[in-house]
C-alpha cells in the first residue's frame, strides 16, 4: 500500500463525485426521503384500537382497571357488553380488534395476592395490529400491577417508598409505547445499508463500463489501494448521511438517544465498511452499472429489511430462518443501533454484536479484493 | 532489467483461449530496444488480446512472455511499472480536467515531484494543450485526446510502450503528428508495439507482424514483406463491368491473383510489361471496357490480402 497512489485515487474519486451532480443529490436526498418515508409510512404506531369490554365483576377495582384502557390513546373503548356472545360477535364483525374480559373474582383475587388473569381476545387477522394490541395491553397491565404493588407496600408501612422507576425502564425501554421510537433507529440502519452499497456499487462498474478500468489496471496501482481509495470518500459520505439520519431521528422524530456516541460511531463505522465492501464486491462481479446497483440493493435492502429483526422480531421467525439471520450483518447492527438509541447499552454488552460486525467487515473486504484480482486474470 | 542486451519483449508460444475459442495461437516474437513493431490484422485477429497479455492485464493460457525481463504471468506488477499502455478505447477520465488526468496518472506511477512540473509541461506542449489545462477532457477533439492519452502513458518514461490502435478515429494530420511522436520516442530507445488498422501507418513501423485468426502469418520489415509476398508484379486495372473482368482474369492461366481494390482491380502477373497488352485484348474481346491498365508498386494492403488469402485457403485445406 503506497500512500501516494492511495491519495491519488481518493482525490480523483472526490473530483468525480463533485462533478456528478445527480449522484451528489442522491446522497443528500435519498436519506432524507427514506427517513421521512419510513419514519411516517412504515410507522408501526397503531392508535385508537377499538376495544369491547365485558366486565363480569363490575366492582370499583375492575372499573378502575378498565379506566386505564380508556385513558390510553392507543385504545378506544367502544362499548361495554354483558355476555360472551356479544364479545365474539363484535370480534367476528370487526367492530372491535380487542376485547377485555374481567373475571368474576377480579378484586377478590387481587386482594389475596393470587395471580389474576384478565382475558384479552384479539382479532389476529392483522398480525401486526394484534401484536401491538398485545404489547399495549401488557403495558397497561404492567403499570397497573406496579401501582397495586406500591399501594400494597404503602399499606404495609413503607409510605415514603419511591416508585421503582427502574422496573418500568427495564421492561419498557420505550415507555411512551411509541413504536416510532422503535422503528426509526432501525430505519437509520436500513438507509445506511442501502446508501452505502448503492453508492459504491456504481463506482467500480462505471470504470469498467467507460473503459477507464483498463488504463487503471495497467498502472502499478494495486487492487487494495484501488479499493481503499475508492471507498474512503464514500465512507465519509456514508458517515455524513448517518449523522443526518441520526439527527433527524433525534430532533425530528424525537427518538431518545440514551447511549454513548463513541459506541454509536464505532458500530456505524464497522457497518459502513461492511456495506461499502459489499457494494464494491457486487460491482466487481456485475457487468454494468445498472446490474450492479440493482444487485447491491437486493443484496442489502431485502435482508436488512426482512431478516434483521427490523419488522419481524427474530425470535418469532421459524427456526431455520433464525439461524440464517446470523449471516446477515444488518442483524447485528440493528441490535446495536436500537440498544444504543433506546436502552443506552454500553460497550461491553454489545461486544458480541460488534465483533460479529467486525468479522463481516474483514471478510467482505478480503472477498472484494479477491474478486477484483480474479476478474483481472 | 537484469540484462541490458536482452530484447525488452520476448514472446514464446503464447496462447490465449476463451473457452474453446483460441484467440491467440502460439505467437512467437522478439522486439529490440528502440524498435517499432506493428501488429496488423483484421477485426478479431487477436491483436488486442496479445497486447493485453503483454501488459499483464490478461493471463496467458499457455506459453511465456517476458517484458522488461519479467514474466507477465508471474510478476505483472513489475511489468506494469516498466510499460506504458494505451488501450483501444479512450480510457482517460472524461469528467476530469486535462491537468487532473495528468496529475492522477503521475501519482499512480509515482513520478517524483522534482520532475513532475517539467513532465506536465512536456505533455501539454506535445499534445498541443498548453492553453487548455483546465478543459474537461471529454470535450477535447479526438486527436488531442489521443495525444493526451499517449502523454499519460509515458509520464513515467517507460522503456516499453504498448499502443492498441492509438490513432483510430483521428484525422490524418493528427495521425501524422502522433507518429512523429512515436518515432521520436523510439529514437530515444523506447520499444514500441503498436496495432493498427491503417495500412499507410504500417509503413512507419520498423517491423510488421501480420496476425490472422490468432496466428502470425508473416513478419518482417514493410519492404521485406512486400518483396516476399509478391511473387510477380502488380497491375492496376480500371474497367467496367468489374465483376465480369474479375472472373475473366481469374480464369487467365498466367494471372497469379486478382482482387478488387476500391473501384479497380489489382492483378498479380509474372511480368507486367508483356502481360498488359495480352490482358487488354482478352478483356476487350469479352466486352469489358478498359479505362486504365498499368503496373503499380504493391502496397501493404496487397501484401496483406495475398497473405491472408493464402492462409485462409491453407487453413481450410
Ligand atoms: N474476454 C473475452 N472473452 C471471450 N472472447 C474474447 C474476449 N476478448 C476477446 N475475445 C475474442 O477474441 C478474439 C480476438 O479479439 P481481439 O480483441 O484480440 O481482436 P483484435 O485483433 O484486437 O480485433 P480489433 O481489430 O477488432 O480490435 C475476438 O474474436 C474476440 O471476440
Ligand atoms: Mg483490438
Amino acid at each position: 500500500m503506497r500512500w501516494h497512489r492511495l491519495a491519488a485515487i481518493v482525490r480523483k474519486e472526490i473530483l468525480q463525485i463533485r462533478r456528478d451532480l445527480p449522484s451528489l443529490l442522491i446522497t443528500v436526498a435519498m436519506p432524507l426521503l427514506l427517513m421521512l418515508g419510513f419514519g411516517y409510512g412504515v410507522s408501526f404506531d397503531i392508535r385508537h384500537i377499538p376495544v369491547y369490554v365485558y366486565d363480569r365483576e363490575s366492582s370499583q377495582q375492575s372499573q378502575d382497571f378498565l379506566k386505564r384502557f380508556q385513558a390510553s390513546e392507543y385504545f378506544n373503548v367502544m362499548k361495554t357488553v354483558d355476555n360472551y356472545q356479544a364479545v365474539i360477535q363484535a370480534l367476528d364483525a370487526g367492530a372491535c380488534r380487542l376485547a377485555i374480559v374481567i373475571p368474576v373474582n377480579f378484586s377478590e383475587q387481587l386482594k389475596t395476592g393470587g395471580p389474576v388473569s384478565v382475558q384479552a381476545l384479539i382479532d389476529a387477522t392483522d398480525n401486526n395490529t394484534a401484536n401491538v394490541s398485545i404489547s399495549y395491553s401488557e403495558a397497561v397491565v404492567q403499570t397497573y400491577n406496579q401501582q397495586i404493588q406500591l399501594e400494597w407496600l404503602q399499606r404495609h408501612g413503607q409510605a415514603r417508598l419511591q416508585p421503582p422507576l427502574k422496573v418500568d425502564a427495564r421492561t419498557w425501554f420505550n415507555e411512551d409505547l411509541e413504536s416510532t421510537a422503535n422503528i426509526v433507529p432501525g430505519v437509520v440502519a436500513i438507509i445506511m445499508a442501502v446508501i452505502g452499497s448503492f453508492l459504491t456499487s456504481l463506482t467500480i462498474a462505471r470504470e469498467w463500463e467507460r473503459g477507464t478500468m483498463e488504463q487503471l489496471v495497467s498502472t502499478p496501482v494495486t487492487p487494495l489501494e484501488l479499493m481503499v481509495g475508492k471507498l474512503v470518500p464514500y465512507f465519509v459520505i456514508g458517515l455524513l448521511d448517518t449523522a443526518l439520519c441520526a439527527g433527524m431521528a433525534i430532533w425530528w422524530f424525537e427518538v431518545p438517544f440514551r447511549g454513548q456516541w463513541s459506541v454509536f460511531f464505532l458500530s456505524c463505522t464497522l457497518f459502513l465498511i461492511v456495506v461499502l465492501s459489499l457494494g464494491y464486491f457486487v460491482s466487481v462481479v456485475a457487468k454494468s452499472q445498472l446490474a450492479a446497483s440493482q444487485a447491491a440493493l437486493i443484496a442489502t435492502f431485502l435482508p436488512a429489511f426482512l431478516l434483521s429483526g427490523f419488522i419481524y422480531p427474530i425470535d418469532q421467525m421459524p427456526a431455520v430462518i433464525q439461524v440464517t439471520t446470523h449471516l446477515i450483518p444488518a442483524r447485528y447492527f440493528m441490535t446495536i443501533i436500537r440498544d444504543v438509541f433506546l436502552k443506552g447499552t454500553s460497550l461491553p454488552l454489545l461486544l458480541d454484536d460488534l465483533l460479529a460486525l467486525a468479522l463481516f467487515a474483514v471478510l467482505l473486504t478480503i472477498l472484494a479484493t479477491r474478486a477484483f484480482q480474479k476478474k483481472l486474470s | 532489467m537484469t540484462d541490458n542486451d536482452a530484447p525488452p519483449v520476448i514472446v514464446r508460444d503464447l496462447v490465449k483461449r476463451f473457452g474453446d475459442f483460441v484467440a491467440v495461437d502460439r505467437i512467437n516474437l522478439e522486439a529490440r530496444r528502440g524498435e517499432i513493431v506493428g501488429f496488423l490484422g483484421p477485426n478479431g485477429a487477436g491483436k488486442s488480446t496479445t497486447i493485453r497479455m503483454l501488459c499483464g492485464l490478461l493471463r496467458p493460457t499457455a506459453g511465456q512472455a517476458l517484458v522488461a525481463g519479467y514474466d507477465v504471468a508471474r510478476e505483472p506488477e513489475r511489468v506494469r511499472q516498466r510499460i506504458g499502455y494505451m488501450s483501444q478505447k479512450f480510457s482517460l477520465y472524461n469528467d476530469l480536467r486535462v491537468i487532473e488526468n495528468i496529475r492522477f496518472f503521475a501519482s499512480l506511477y509515482e513520478v517524483p515531484d522534482s520532475v513532475l512540473k517539467e513532465r506536465v509541461s512536456w505533455i501539454l506542449d506535445m499534445a498541443g494543450l498548453s492553453g487548455r489545462k483546465s478543459t474537461l477532457t471529454g470535450t477535447l477533439p479526438s486527436g488531442w485526446k489521443q495525444r493526451l492519452a499517449l502523454g499519460c502513458a509515458v509520464l513515467h518514461r517507460p522503456p516499453i510502450l504498448f499502443l492498441d490502435e492509438p490513432t483510430s478515429g483521428v484525422d490524418p494530420i493528427s495521425r501524422r503528428q502522433f507518429w512523429e511522436l512515436i518515432h521520436t520516442m523510439a529514437a530515444e530507445g523506447v520499444t514500441v508495439l503498436v496495432t493498427t488498422h491503417y495500412m499507410d501507418e504500417a509503413e512507419y513501423c520498423n517491423r510488421l507482424v501480420l496476425i490472422f485468426q490468432g496466428r502470425i502469418v508473416a513478419s518482417g520489415s514493410p519492404t521485406e514483406l512486400k518483396q516476399r509476398a509478391m511473387t510477380g508484379e502488380l497491375v492496376l486495372v480500371e474497367c467496367a463491368p468489374l465483376g465480369l473482368a474479375l472472373d475473366l482474369l481469374r480464369q487467365t492461366p498466367d494471372v497469379a491473383d486478382a482482387a478488387v481494390f476500391g473501384n479497380a482491380l489489382h492483378v498479380v502477373v509474372p511480368e507486367a510489361r508483356t502481360m498488359i497488352p495480352r490482358l487488354r485484348t482478352h478483356l476487350s474481346q469479352h466486352g469489358v471496357i478498359v479505362a486504365r491498365m498499368e503496373p503499380i508498386r504493391p502496397s501493404l494492403e496487397d501484401v496483406f490480402v495475398s497473405l491472408t488469402a493464402a492462409q485462409g485457403a491453407g487453413g481450410k485445406a
